[in-house]
């Protein structure tokens, strides 16, 4: 017995691992029937994979048959792999028993499509009402809606679920027609834009009857394949930005493609995932959301990719070198955040100390500043008087010099004593 | 002028009661433990006493948002000498200045509280998340950990909260206490392990029939979530220290 559910999980924990989100935050379900779990709002990673990727949900697939033949995923229907089906009972048990140890914050359940898109949603459906009321658990459900299923459906497992989430996989329509011809983007948005206008509708609701059932607490999510189609990153940030804006998500991952297949549309197997460029992306995707950017200021037609060697933020502070340098002591918290070197705590430990006297480089350093790299952004109470008025490429060059980059294995620009 | 006091925070608060009745000038809190008297610099054994630390606690609240108060008390748990100062410092300051004196970020006080604050946090955090339990026999959930600060207190009611009906034990074997829930409050226990060394965990003769199994279902899930592709060692040793490994069931060999 023991043998069988460790080849399936084996099996249906390998095909889920594409899907990158492991978020388990943003939960507010609390332990008020006695019951087992209660949310963490800022959610705990409980281990890390060797990848270094966080490990918060069990994330499984309840089987990894599929109708469908996208050539992108591990699951396609054409692909000679070992399938294998969870029964609800097992997914029940598999969460409750890790859950008990403290190993998980929750379950995130996906599926391939088996027989249609309604036969699957009901399946997990009932996976999260065993959990939730024979079970009487809290912990966190991240659900993947299944394009196609009913409404009725969708609205239910809702109720259930703290998050749900619908993959656009490629960042653009032409991208996932090439490769995946049978779906298209019009099939994600739709079911997107159903749980949005629900959540909507629960929270107008809410301010005018007492109780009203949680309805996906904790938002909407979605993720795109990085690399596999020649995309720029202007166009898979304004569509992540669209998405931000359109269904008030709360996040867009974005998953460098690890090659899977010997197709010729798709980089070759064993080329490296291209993680340096997923890495910038979500430095511009975090300063769109925390930082006060707009996408058009860091990507435009004039500069359609990120710049590899430096991140975006400093990229952006260079080509805009005429709101530079910033003082310190009298900028507004807006303008602030915009200086490399300084992050949001930063940003607000200054305003907050500010009002007790002009600041120091010494204090700065302190608040936790990355001076070397701010100051040549900045005046404070004490900085050295500056004759000379550097170009931003000369900025860039100081800046290269005196740091490294985690992802250049050789640095041209010095010699490697020892 | 050195105040000394014991290591706790009824003496740490008493401490700041008797500066500001006998205001003796500059003076640096130190643990009597540690002390090392020296000619020229006199020094102060404050003696224990609950009700002027309370006055003392009450005195801060007024002067601190909650935020503070639970930053001075984290501070606190870092049982790391200097933070004692810093706290007995900090707290002098706040008496003396307007109330919001806390967001100044420029004071070395207020950095150092939160800084200290945010390593126990993080500690606290980690705790919250390494923490693995192994169900024994008679149903009971049983961890025990060695935190680098004593985070017990700020962990209890998350584990309280989210394991509502499952009886459970964390014991810290570096403070020799720990933490016992019976399905309805938490209490303190001392457990005095028989063989004299620490044994970390039960022996496979106590534990439930089933425990094994999830073991290894969780080493298996965590051996598959991994994309060997994006291997990234530094990043993983980032996340997870290897002082925590031996908390982990999923990085113990099988």
């Amino acid at each position: 017995m023991s043998d069988r559910i460790r080849e399936k999980l084996n099996i249906l924990a390998d095909a889920a691992k594409y899907d990158v989100s492991c978020s388990s935050s943003g939960g507010t379900r609390k332990n008020d029937n006695k019951g087992i779990g209660d949310s963490h709002s800022s959610g705990i990673c409980h281990t890390y994979t060797e990848d270094g990727r966080c490990v918060s949900l069990l994330k499984i697939l309840l089987t990894n048959h599929c109708i469908y033949d996208c050539l992108f995923c591990v699951s396609r229907k054409s692909n000679d792999i070992k399938r294998a089906a969870f029964t609800v009972d097992e997914v029940v048990d598999l969460t409750m028993n890790f859950y008990r140890r403290n190993y998980i914050e929750g379950l995130f359940l996906s599926s391939g499509i088996f027989k249609n898109a309604d036969f699957t949603m009901e399946r997990l459906l009932l996976v999260c009402k065993k959990l939730r009321l024979e079970q009487r658990y809290n912990g966190y459900i991240h659900l993947k809606t299944i394009p196609g299923a009913s409404e009725e459906l969708i609205k239910e497992a809702g109720l259930y679920a703290d998050r749900m989430s619908i993959n656009l996989e490629m960042p653009t329509e032409a991208g996932l027609k090439l490769l995946a011809p049978e779906k298209s983007h019009a099939d994600v948005i739709k079911p997107l834009e159903f749980v949005q206008q629900n959540i909507v509708q629960f929270a107008e609701d809410k301010k005018l009857i007492k109780h009203v059932p949680k309805f996906v607490p904790a938002g909407q999510s979605t993720q795109m394949v990085i690399g596999a189609t020649p995309e720029s990153d202007k166009d898979i940030m304004y569509t992540a930005n669209a998405f931000y804006k359109n269904f008030s998500l709360k996040r867009v991952y974005y998953s460098g493609y690890v090659p899977i297949s010997n197709d010729s549309r798709m980089p070759i197997l064993g080329t490296q995932p291209p993680l340096l460029r997923e890495n910038r992306l979500y430095q511009t995707d975090w300063l769109m959301r925390f930082y006060g950017f707009k996408v058009q200021e860091i990507l435009n037609d004039a500069n359609p990719n990120l710049d590899v060697d430096i991140d975006p933020k400093l990229s952006w502070a260079i080509r805009n070198m005429q709101h530079f340098p910033v003082d310190i002591n009298k900028a507004d918290y807006k303008m602030i955040l915009r200086i490399p070197g300084i992050g949001v705590m930063s940003a607000k430990k200054i305003v907050q100390a500010r009002k007790f006297g002009k600041l120091r480089i010494d204090q700065l350093k302190k608040i936790g500043v990355a001076y070397n790299r701010a100051k040549h952004f900045i005046t404070c109470a004490d900085s050295p008087y500056q004759i000379k008025d550097y170009q931003g490429t000369q900025i860039k060059a100081f800046i290269m010099a005196d740091s490294q980059s985690k992802y250049l294995k050789t640095d041209n620009n010095q010699l490697i004593l020892f | 002028m050195i105040y000394l006091f014991d290591g706790s925070l009824t003496g740490l608060l008493t401490a700041v009661f008797e500066w500001f009745e006998r205001k003796p000038g500059r003076t640096y809190l130190q643990l009597t433990g540690i002390f090392q008297p020296d000619a020229f610099t006199e020094s102060f054994e404050v003696i224990n006493n609950e009700d002027k630390a309370d006055r003392v606690w009450k005195g801060l609240q007024k002067k601190l948002k909650k935020d503070w108060q639970r930053t001075f008390y984290c501070s606190y748990l870092s049982e790391i000498p200097e933070a004692f100062n810093h706290l007995f410092q900090f707290a002098i300051y706040i008496f003396e200045s307007e109330i919001g004196a806390a967001a100044n970020y420029g004071n070395d006080h207020v950095v150092a509280l939160s800084k200290y604050a945010k390593s126990v946090e993080r500690e606290k955090h980690r705790m919250e998340a390494f923490i693995r339990f192994q169900k024994t026999g008679d149903g009971m959930f049983y961890t025990s950990i060695d935190p680098d600060f004593n985070v017990l207190p700020l962990i209890s009611n998350h584990f309280k909260n989210r394991y509502a009906d499952q009886q459970w034990v964390i014991y810290d074997l570096k403070r020799k206490y720990g933490l016992h829930y019976d399905l309805n409050t938490v209490e303190e226990i001392t457990i005095n392990f028989s063989d004299g060394a620490k044994s970390p965990n039960p022996s496979p003769a106590l534990m439930d029939e089933k425990e094994e199994l999830y073991a290894v279902l969780w080493k298996d899930y965590f051996k598959s979530a991994n994309i060997v592709a994006r291997k990234n060692t530094k990043l993983h040793l980032q996340h997870v220290p290897k002082r925590y490994w031996k908390y982990l069931t999923e990085k113990q060999l099988a």
